[in-house]
């Protein structure tokens, strides 16, 4: 049986992973291939890095964390943020990277991911979309079709609705959707289980819900009522509040399929 | 270290750095190439793949078929991964016009609509009967897929994995074997596998 995935992600800048609340605040948690390592031996079941800062210098650091990485874990690793060309994803996946994803560069050139994917394979490439509900600073909360996709790290709205997005880049080729709720990111308040069950519905491919992780019935919640495939979490794992294998026992004992041992 | 000369074959379909560094890990010193004439020195050889099944038009093209068959034939063990798995099979309905391998007369096909697709993630194989490959190996154990189009179970097939209907995760002839999965990215299970492999006599 298929099993539901859970994945660890790791914000890095400058070579290091942080994590803040809503994009702002970042605290450092430490070097990216170390944690890495010991989320997989915690269990996780995938790594994903997101270069949030994405600049010249950084970028060189964060090729050599993937490859450092890449050396000492074998489940899939995927790489994201600042990846703009084929050269750019090129370089990523020789340093070691299994999947890509794009986010801002997917909305402003969409044949990215159609290049990527005939050089790499269409499961290779994951399309990473910020959504909102609700404008910062507002209480009104919209409904999943008229969600909006944001980019460069969630400052800026497209007027895209994420449904229509969604689509769009799985019928460009995409291999999965990463799908992040920027309303309910670094709250620890749960995820969005209407924007990700409406976003999985308007979908075949995999839905992966990010957003809001920080209890172990947020995790229940977004599997059953959210139908996720796959959910990710960062802070609730860096400060040890949980690994991913004793989430993933709870998971299994409220009736989700999980890979267990692991 | 693995004395063995594994040789990785590079059909420009993906990525094979995550294989190769995982055949790294395991102390072995793989060789890649797109060359037909380095095969006939391979003791073992490696057959990765994602993308399309169309990109394995280029074996034939190149001569690496023919080189990888001959050497088969001489007693050199292979192993296909993923696309590696579909094309030892007879082709792919991914594309009607580019024939396989034909080792095993049957054609993979695209999952049905009744599921999502691509299967991503983590499923558990249910060996049926013992192999070489899967030595040491539970059913029930987890391995990361990724993927549209599946063979069927045949006679060769070692494992099955469940995903609207069984499939063939893993197949063993003789010296043809492959599995759809990625051993590489199969956390302690796939390295075992790939370990299997490496430990197999060369000819």
């Amino acid at each position: 049986m298929l099993t539901q995935r859970i994945i660890a992600c790791l914000d890095v800048t400058a070579g290091r992973v942080v994590k803040g609340v809503q994009f702002v605040g970042l605290r450092d948690a430490g070097d990216p291939a170390e944690l890495a390592e010991r989320h997989v031996q915690g269990g996780a079941d995938e790594i994903v890095f997101l270069d949030i800062t994405a600049t010249h210098e950084g970028r060189d650091t964060l090729l050599n964390a993937v490859q450092r990485t890449a050396e000492r874990i074998f489940v899939p690793l995927t790489v994201g943020g600042g990846i703009r060309t084929l050269e750019d994803a090129t370089r990523v996946f020789d340093a070691g990277a299994d999947k890509i994803s794009l986010n801002s560069a997917a909305i402003t050139h969409p044949g990215l991911i159609e290049e990527i994917g005939a050089r790499f394979g269409a499961q290779a490439v994951v399309v990473a979309i910020d959504a909102r509900r609700k404008q910062p600073n507002q209480t009104e909360v919209v409904s999943p079709e008229l969600a909006e996709v944001y980019i460069n790290g969630g400052r800026k709205t497209t007027g895209k609705r994420v449904l229509d997005w969604a689509r769009e880049a799985e019928q460009r080729g995409a291999g999965e959707i990463l799908l992040t709720s920027m309303d309910a990111d670094g709250t620890r308040n749960g995820f969005d289980c209407e924007l990700t069950s409406a976003v999985g519905r308007a979908v075949q491919i995999p839905v992966i819900a990010s957003g809001g992780a920080g209890t172990v019935d947020h995790f229940v919640d977004v599997f059953t009522r959210g139908h996720a495939d796959a959910a990710l979490a960062a802070s609730i794992f860096h400060y040890g509040m949980t690994d991913a294998r004793t989430l993933k026992e709870k998971l299994a004992a409220h009736g989700l399929s999980m890979r267990l041992p692991c | 270290m693995i004395s063995t000369k594994v040789t990785v074959v590079d059909y420009r379909a993906g990525n094979l750095t995550s294989v190769c560094k995982a055949l790294r890990a395991l102390g072995c010193d793989p060789l890649v190439t797109d060359d037909p004439s380095t095969l006939s020195a391979a003791e073992k050889i490696i057959l990765p793949g994602v993308g399309h099944f169309a990109a394995t038009e280029r074996l034939f093209q190149s001569g690496l078929a023919e080189a990888i068959q001959r050497r088969v034939a001489q007693g050199v063990p292979f192993l296909g991964i993923c696309v590696g798995l579909q094309w030892i099979f007879r082709g792919s309905t991914e594309a009607p016009t580019v024939p396989g391998l034909n080792v095993f007369p049957e054609l993979c096909e695209r999952f049905p609509d009744t599921v999502k697709c691509p299967h991503v993630g983590w499923n558990s194989l249910e060996i049926v009967r013992p192999s070489r490959l899967l030595h040491g190996l539970d059913s029930g154990t987890h391995v990361y897929f990724t993927h549209s189009y599946r063979a069927p179970t045949i006679q060769a097939t070692v494992a099955t994995t469940n995903y609207a209907g069984d499939f063939s995760a893993v197949v063993e002839d003789g010296n043809w074997m492959a599995v759809q999965f990625h051993p590489e990215k199969s956390g302690p299970a796939g390295l075992k596998i790939l370990q299997n492999f490496l430990e197999l006599p060369a000819c």
